[in-house]
């Protein structure tokens, strides 16, 4: 016989199960017929027609396809480590330092995060074009600057104030225990308070990586014929016709990020997973 | 005392306008358990960190080894702290946090792994080595944190209120093994701590300090017995002070007449006095003993040369195991605190409204000037 549900086993009462499968479904039943039908064997896909590969075998083919996917991977990681230093440098001055104009610091450093997107990508669009022209002709992986310095532009201040928010719970007095048994100050930041920090800038450069890797509006507004990212080529794709190789193509895009994100986790080490298992102790 | 490791010369230290310590000098002297005691806000932390290295001073010198460290920075100074919160990093284990110093320090790996596990078998914590912070109990950390200290050998070991964050059953263990690891290690303590107790208990000498100044400086059992001020009698222990001036001077004894007291008391003194001069008298609650006056027979108390003795009311009786509490009203209205010890029998039962004699042995009193 099982026991009753306690007053906080909330997952062992109907309502709440239907609900959480509600929202599962919602959330990840869009991304599962997406991949299903990246092996259906049907040009128009609107339905089920057999297992096929031969789309996943077209998207590689496909050069443009394959070129605009480097040419996304290529944006995110620079601009993510970019990003990720200025950002990370950024939180650091202001929590370190008090100096004239900081509250405007700040203040601005929020901006890209509540501006419109549409409105970045128009500024974005007229700077390149009037204060700094950039050379779309130049030779691969130059070409794609203006779009990585507007992805820097706008991904970075999501690190700084995460990295921010890490910072506030650091407590001074490890810094001064550090001072106080002979370490200088590259010394306390390499062993104290980038480990410290460390949980920050992972999830700060995830951010900047999947904010990089999807972002449509402005590098739609900053690129070129040839510097079509990733999500662009999707779009005009699907202008056509909703394909499965647009399936395939978002389905192996989904394998990476989710790849990635996973590694990001395991390499943020036991500390962070091992916190919910404190409890288990507790649990009969 | 020994030579001196450590000497203050008129340090003073203000922050803006609020002075935190204001021109204190003293000296700490080689293996002594040193205590800078006080209630807060009295800047005893001020003066540990300004000694660390956390804080410069804006008046004075302080000499360490007779060189003058006040500008040296904390990582270059032949002290290390045991932190209030203990400060144990996070990230690393409980080896690494011991080996951290060493490592500064470029020690070579063997003789780091082996000081490493000599001090944490100092502080008991064998074999535990491995474990991660988060695994540790209060107690552990601290362990930990002084392991961490003591392993570099400074010359100097500074404790800041080590004992407040642990609960009071581990606080009294904790009293007497960090004594008996001051004197196993010879190293220098020097501890700040606002707990009368814990500083009674550990410490070889005693600096009691009030708004950034000394009060008074000196080994426990003076401080509680004979303190300088009024303030150090009463941060240190309960004290009932009588206000009164000097009536007579007759070599090691002042004859002090109280508004509060019905005769004049002597009290032992070789302080120079002047007549009429305005002084406090200070008489602990355990000086003070209790008759009941039922009787005409035990007022002789009262006539005896010189006179310590005074009628009273009960007002109130605590019982409190080891000894009751007892509040006595005098006659000027003035309320008396007396502890009368429970030896066994509760044959001296005190009850409101009783009246009894208050006495007190010729040498209990305490002159004090200011």
């Amino acid at each position: 016989m099982r026991a009753p549900p306690g007053p906080l086993d909330y997952l062992r009462r109907w309502p709440l199960r239907a609900w959480l499968a509600a929202v599962a479904v919602f959330l990840y039943a869009p991304l599962i017929t997406l991949m299903a039908f990246s092996f259906n064997d049907s040009k128009r896909n609107i339905v089920w027609r057999g297992f096929t590969l031969k789309y996943y075998a077209l998207t590689f083919a496909d050069a443009d396809l394959i070129q605009a996917f480097v040419n996304s991977l290529t944006i995110a990681l620079i601009s993510t480590v970019v990003s990720l230093v200025l950002g990370a440098m950024t939180a650091l001055l202001l929590w370190r330092f008090r100096f004239p104009g900081k509250p405007a610091l700040e203040g601005a450093l929020g901006l890209p995060i509540v501006v419109p997107e549409i409105c970045m990508g128009v500024a974005m669009l007229v700077f390149f074009t009037e204060v700094l022209p950039w050379p779309t002709e130049a030779p691969w992986p130059l070409n794609l600057g203006s779009i990585i310095i507007s992805h820097i532009s706008f991904s970075f201040s999501f690190v700084a104030v995460v990295v921010r928010g890490r910072l506030a719970s650091f407590d001074r007095s490890l810094e001064e225990a550090a001072r106080d048994l002979g370490a200088g100050e590259w010394r306390i930041f390499r062993e104290v308070l980038v480990p410290h920090m460390q949980p920050g800038l992972i999830a700060g450069a995830l951010l900047a990586f999947t904010l990089s890797l999807d972002d449509f509006v402005i590098t739609f507004f900053t690129s070129g014929p040839d510097t079509t990212t990733f999500p662009i080529k999707v779009y005009s794709m699907v202008r056509f016709s909703v394909t499965p190789e647009v399936n395939a193509a978002s389905t192996l895009l989904i394998v990476i990020t989710v790849a990635l994100t996973a590694l990001a986790l395991w390499l943020q080490g036991p500390g962070v997973t091992q916190t919910p298992q404190a409890g288990e102790g507790l649990l009969p | 005392m020994n030579g001196p490791i450590i000497r203050f010369e008129g340090v003073g230290k203000a922050f803006g306008r609020t002075v935190a310590v204001d021109d204190v000098t003293l000296e700490v002297g080689e293996g002594e358990f040193f205590c800078l005691l006080g209630p807060s806000g009295c800047g005893k932390t001020t003066l540990l960190r300004m000694l660390a290295g956390f804080e410069t001073p804006t008046s004075g010198r302080i000499l360490i080894d007779d060189a003058d460290v006040s500008l040296t920075p904390p990582n270059k100074r032949p002290v290390n702290m045991v932190f209030q919160s203990y400060a144990i990093f996070p990230h690393m284990s409980v080896a690494e946090n011991v080996a951290f110093g060493l490592r500064i320090d470029r020690v070579a790996a063997p003789e780091r792994r082996r000081r490493v596990e000599e001090a944490l078998a100092l502080v008991k914590l064998e074999g535990l080595g491995g474990r991660r912070p988060d695994q540790l109990s209060g107690g552990q950390r601290q362990r930990v944190a002084l392991a961490r200290a003591l392993v570099k050998r400074p010359r100097v070991l500074l404790l800041d209120e080590p004992l407040s964050a642990l609960d009071a059953k581990l606080r009294e263990a904790m009293r007497a093994e960090l004594a008996q690891l001051q004197a196993s290690v010879g190293i220098t303590f020097l501890m700040v701590t606002h707990d009368q107790e814990e500083a009674l208990a550990m410490a070889s000498r005693c600096a009691v300090m009030n708004e950034g100044r000394l009060e008074q400086l000196a080994p426990p059992a003076d401080i509680y017995e004979r303190p300088a001020s009024r303030f150090v009698a009463d941060f240190i222990g309960q004290v009932n002070l009588f206000e009164g001036v000097v009536v007579e001077t007759r070599g090691d004894r002042v004859r002090v007449q109280c508004a509060d007291l019905p005769a004049p008391v002597d009290v032992p003194s070789e302080a120079e006095v002047h007549t009429d001069q305005a002084v406090w008298i200070a008489l602990r609650p355990e000086a003070i003993e209790l008759w009941p006056r039922d009787g005409e027979d035990e007022a002789s108390a009262a006539r005896a040369e010189p006179p310590r003795a005074a009628p009273a009311v009960v007002r109130r009786a605590t019982y409190l195991g080891v000894a009751s509490v007892v509040e006595a009203e005098l006659p000027s209205g003035r309320i008396i605190r007396a502890q009368h010890p429970n030896r066994g029998r509760r044959d001296t039962d005190f009850r409101p409204d009783e009246s009894v004699w208050l006495t007190w042995e010729a040498g209990a009193p305490c002159l004090l000037l200011r």
